[in-house]
């Protein structure tokens, strides 16, 4: 008997005895002999749980997580302080353990919790509607993208050269499969350069901030985009939407994200959850669970999954999306948070990231070899070029507990020699200084070491 | 529990229980030279107001939470026998292991070299479902089951491409989840649906019917929806290879079959596995999940990329030993299907499990899982439920079972519908209903192997104590739950009129 199963030798006996079967092998008898394992699995043997806990301990101890050094990666996720109130509401079973919300008169706690995340991500983005949360960021891109497919037909995206490269490999990766094209649009000074746009594009697709961290102004993209007749999609950072004009405002069509700066942990990149708000005009398209509100028999307010002649389980291949099971825990952990945050907190805290990371880019802007590489406005993210060696200088970075950012050069080429910089809240005015400073001497000394060879 | 607080309040989101001022965060000292924002950021390119979001202090935030909490139902508190879903209990280790900092506080792009038990663990995971489903390729990245298959279809159209080919159908049971149909219109295929026998197997000769040059793929379910074990299952997979085609697995089920049988012994091309089913994870009322793919030799060069892999020696400085990195260096991978590495917190937790319970011990729990589910159906026969509510399909089935609710709709006039609401007041959660679809009135019952004796019998007791109260009296359960948060809810005038949010504020 494993330790999560509870049948006894009598239970067995009783349990045979009422099927009507002399053996457990004899239930498995429509399965043809010729398929099946005639050896046991080439796995080693359960362990105790003290045993599995001290072998994932040890992996655990192999990886240098966030705690054990001071870093500046972002690119997507970012280290950002969880409040406790967070863990602690998450783990209760009652949101832990039930499935998706099928009976609502005993899933209400969950349906609502969806109902109140949609209005904060509606808020968030200026949009009036959303869903419950799809899987993560890169692939709500890609959600995104199909919406638009199913909307207008039309058979190209545009896509910004800011946008995240995952969320540009993720479109690219589905496009293919609806034969449908991708053509990237330029950043020139560190925007995007929409090209004319023709009226075989479906969606132009673009990042707020940018990959590089940079403020696109929206609203011009967005005209440009609608005069073509085709969709706006703007991936956003959804804190830097509490202090930047919302895509909403702005005349996006749909704005999706990654959801892990709004109470998620990084875990190496998932679970998270994306987000996904669009105009009242896509409502019909939108992918995945919607919660809605009603009334019960006696006139009680209470909430259901909604709009579901959109979803696989009712429309089937006339479904707007495939998507089944989502993020809704890592939804929940977002719709905690930004009520921990609240409306003025949220505010204070995309202030307090501005201020400290135009103090980043002034202090590493006046390093020695070090340069900004754009000029325009930021809200959490920069990239700098490193006029030294840049592999040795992050090796070097290292070796003082600093992992000074994102090297750039893997996505592109044009910027390698280059890194990106995160500054969230974790990372204080000292945190700052002892990067500026560990970087100055770290360029200083390659940069010796390159004059000595040439010498 | 009667609360003093009115039942109205009770209903309040955070948001109507928000008042200006109140307010839980405390920013952090702002300990760097203010510069005035217009300076940093034009007004221009700033929100006209604030997200509206609600203030309210930690006290409210964690009450509120807590209280809608319990107005769920959750499989830590009672049984949820729901079919398809595989609700196994999820053990309380893994939260434990998924929260340790190495684990949980790692960056996505931390450098492979600093991040190497993170990618040992995706490795062995890798092996581990490899070795299980029988194919020896595994990519972990898939978010859930629905991404896997998606996977499988662009693999599948990668496949053909690479061929010459362009075929345009791909073949689903009638009794598929509707995933599956889903899936192939999203990656550009039309579907063509196979009817199922008298037994509750693919229709052989609708599939020889309708296999043919176009068909790109077979998506099947193994058992199927219908808890039973396709016993043509070779036939199938020679007709579907016969005209060139890939055979995918839908892993939904794998439950039933764990180090009994493999999919890649079947014939198998691609398989997703859903994590949060066959590999126990919370739920979390709607995901996260996970749905990594294995799949043959044919099929490897085109998987996602990157690939987590185990070189024999250190890249950079030569060291010898195992080094376990991402590989981007795939010339024919369908590409990304979504951020980073995939959702390696549900990694974690699946990986634990398989070490919990060894060969030996997943074996145990594909042979309870089905041996559950057949007392279950044996134990209902005896309770006399077999009158109303009989089986689909008299066999022998798999780790669920299929009920028709027809002749209890005929005789009791309730539907089963009712008869799922009316579980809700013995606090049991319903199983599937409506699905499949080829049953009518269907009821999809899975017991999973967590489950105890008692339990089984303590619900086969209940089911026919509601049938004998509708025999009396079937306006009990027409207008049940009476015991639950609330009642039956009016779906038809949220589709219609659709509220799916909070009113802005006005102010």
């Amino acid at each position: 008997m494993t330790r999560y199963t509870s049948v006894t030798d009598d239970d067995l006996r009783e349990m045979l005895a009422e099927i009507g079967v002399g053996s457990v092998e004899e239930l498995f008898s429509d399965i043809p002999a010729s398929v099946r394992l005639d050896r046991p699995l080439a796995l080693d043997e359960g362990l105790s749980e003290q045993e599995v806990f001290e072998e994932l301990r040890a992996l655990a101890a192999r990886n240098v997580s966030v705690e054990d050094e001071l870093t500046f990666v972002g690119a997507g996720m970012y280290d950002h302080y969880v409040p406790a109130l967070v863990d602690s509401i998450i783990m209760r079973s009652e949101f832990l353990t039930p499935y998706t919300p099928y009976q609502p008169e005993v899933s209400q706690g969950t349906l609502q919790a969806m109902f109140e995340y949609q209005t904060a991500i509606c808020e968030l983005t200026g949009l009036p509607v959303s869903n419950a949360s799809v899987y993560e960021g890169p692939s709500a891109v890609g959600a995104a993208g199909y919406v638009a497919k199913l909307e207008n037909g039309r058979r190209r995206f545009v896509v910004s050269r800011g946008v995240h490269p995952h969320s540009r490999e993720v479109l690219a990766t589905l496009a293919h499969g609806w034969g449908m094209e991708l053509d990237e649009a330029p950043l020139v000074d560190g925007v995007t350069r929409l090209p004319a746009l023709d009226a075989d594009v479906s969606a132009v697709v673009v990042q707020q901030p940018n990959f590089f961290g940079v403020v696109e102004d929206l609203a011009p993209l967005a005209d440009a985009a609608h005069q073509a007749g085709a969709l706006l999609i703007c991936a956003c950072d959804p804190l830097a939407l509490a202090i930047l004009r919302t895509p909403g405002e702005c005349g996006a069509d749909i704005a999706v994200g990654e959801g892990q700066p709004l109470g998620n942990r990084l875990d190496f990149g998932g679970p998270s959850f994306g987000f996904f708000a669009s105009t009242e005009a896509l409502m019909r398209r939108v992918p995945g669970r919607i919660a809605g509100e009603t009334r019960d028999l006696d006139g009680r307010r209470g909430f259901v999954l909604t709009l579901q002649t959109r979803e696989q389980h009712i429309r089937r291949e006339r479904a707007t999306s495939n998507i089944c099971t989502s993020q809704a825990l890592n939804a929940l952990a977002g719709v905690i948070y930004l009520s921990w945050l609240g409306r003025r907190g949220i505010v204070e805290l995309a202030e307090l990231m501005i201020q400290r990371t135009a103090y980043a880019r002034e202090r590493l802007g006046s390093v020695e070899g070090v340069t900004l590489v754009h000029s325009r406005p930021v809200v959490r993210e920069f990239a700098v070029r490193l006029d030294a060696p840049l592999e040795q200088v992050i090796a070097r970075c290292r070796q003082q507990g600093i992992n000074p950012g994102y090297p750039l050069g893997r996505d592109y080429p044009e910027h390698a020699g280059c890194l990106l910089v995160a500054i969230t809240e974790r990372r204080t005015r000292a945190d700052i200084d002892r990067l500026a400073e560990t970087l100055g001497t770290a360029v200083a000394a390659e940069r010796r070491e390159v004059a000595g060879a040439k010498a | 529990m009667k609360s003093f607080i009115a039942a109205a309040d009770d209903e309040l989101t955070i948001f109507e229980r928000s008042k200006p001022g109140r307010r839980a965060f405390v920013a952090p000292a702002l300990d760097v030279p203010e510069r005035p924002l217009d300076e940093l950021l034009a007004p221009a390119l700033r929100r006209s107001a604030p997200p509206a979001l609600p203030e309210v202090s930690e006290p409210e935030i964690v009450r509120h939470f807590n209280r809608l909490s319990k107005r769920n139902f959750d499989l830590d508190t009672g049984f949820y026998p729901l079919g398809s879903c595989t609700m196994k209990h999820n053990p309380k280790l893994h939260e434990r292991l998924a929260a340790l900092p190495g684990h949980a506080r790692l960056h996505p792009l931390q450098d492979p070299a600093m991040a190497q038990g993170a990618l040992e663990l995706m490795w062995r995971l890798q092996q581990a479902l490899a070795e299980i489903a029988g194919l020896p390729h595994v990519s972990l990245q898939p978010s859930a089951g629905s991404h896997g298959e998606l996977a499988g279809v662009l693999l599948t159209r990668a496949f053909h491409e690479d061929h010459g080919e362009r075929r345009t159908k791909v073949l689903t049971p009638d009794t598929a989840h509707g995933t599956n149909p889903a899936t192939v219109t999203m990656a550009g295929y039309e579907v063509v649906k196979l009817g199922t026998d008298e037994a509750g197997n693919v229709d052989l000769d609708d599939l020889r019917a309708n296999a043919d040059e176009q068909v790109a793929c077979l998506m099947l379910t193994n058992p199927s929806t219908l808890g039973l074990f396709e016993t043509g299952i070779e036939q199938i997979a020679e007709i579907v290879h016969g005209v060139g085609a890939t055979l995918y697995y839908d892993g939904a089920n794998l439950n039933a079959i764990m180090g009994v049988c493999r999919p890649g012994d079947m014939g198998f091309d691609i398989v997703h596995f859903n994590l949060h089913k066959s590999f126990t994870q919370p739920h979390g009322g709607g995901g996260p999940g996970a749905g990594p793919i294995a799949v043959s030799d044919r099929i490897e060069p085109f998987l996602p990329r990157p690939q987590v892999v185990r070189r024999e020696t250190a890249p950079g400085n030569g060291r010898q030993g195992p080094y376990y990195d991402l590989d981007y260096d795939r010339p024919k991978s369908i590409g990304r299907l979504r951020g980073f590495q995939g959702n390696y917190g549900v990694f974690v937790r699946s990986y634990a499990y398989i070490r919990s319970l060894g060969a030996g011990g997943l074996r145990e729990a594909s042979e309870v899982a089905v041996l559950n589910a057949n007392y279950l159906l044996a134990r209902l026969r005896r309770e006399g439920v077999a009158e109303y509510l009989p089986a689909a399909y008299e066999r022998l089935c798999m780790h669920e079972f299929v009920l028709s609710g027809t002749p209890m709709k005929r005789a009791l006039e309730i539907k089963t519908l009712d008869l799922a609401k009316r579980l809700l007041d013995h606090g049991v959660h319903p199983p599937t209903v409506y699905f499949p679809l080829i049953v009518d009135e269907a009821l999809l019952l899975e017991p999973t192997e967590t489950e105890t004796k008692e339990t089984l019998d303590r619900f086969a007791e209940v089911v026919a104590e509601i049938l004998r109260e509708a025999r009396e009296d079937p306006e009990i359960a027409r207008a049940a739950p009476y015991t639950t948060p609330v009642r039956r809810l009016d779906e038809a005038s949220a589709a219609r009129h659709p509220v799916i949010r909070q009113p802005p504020r006005q102010d």
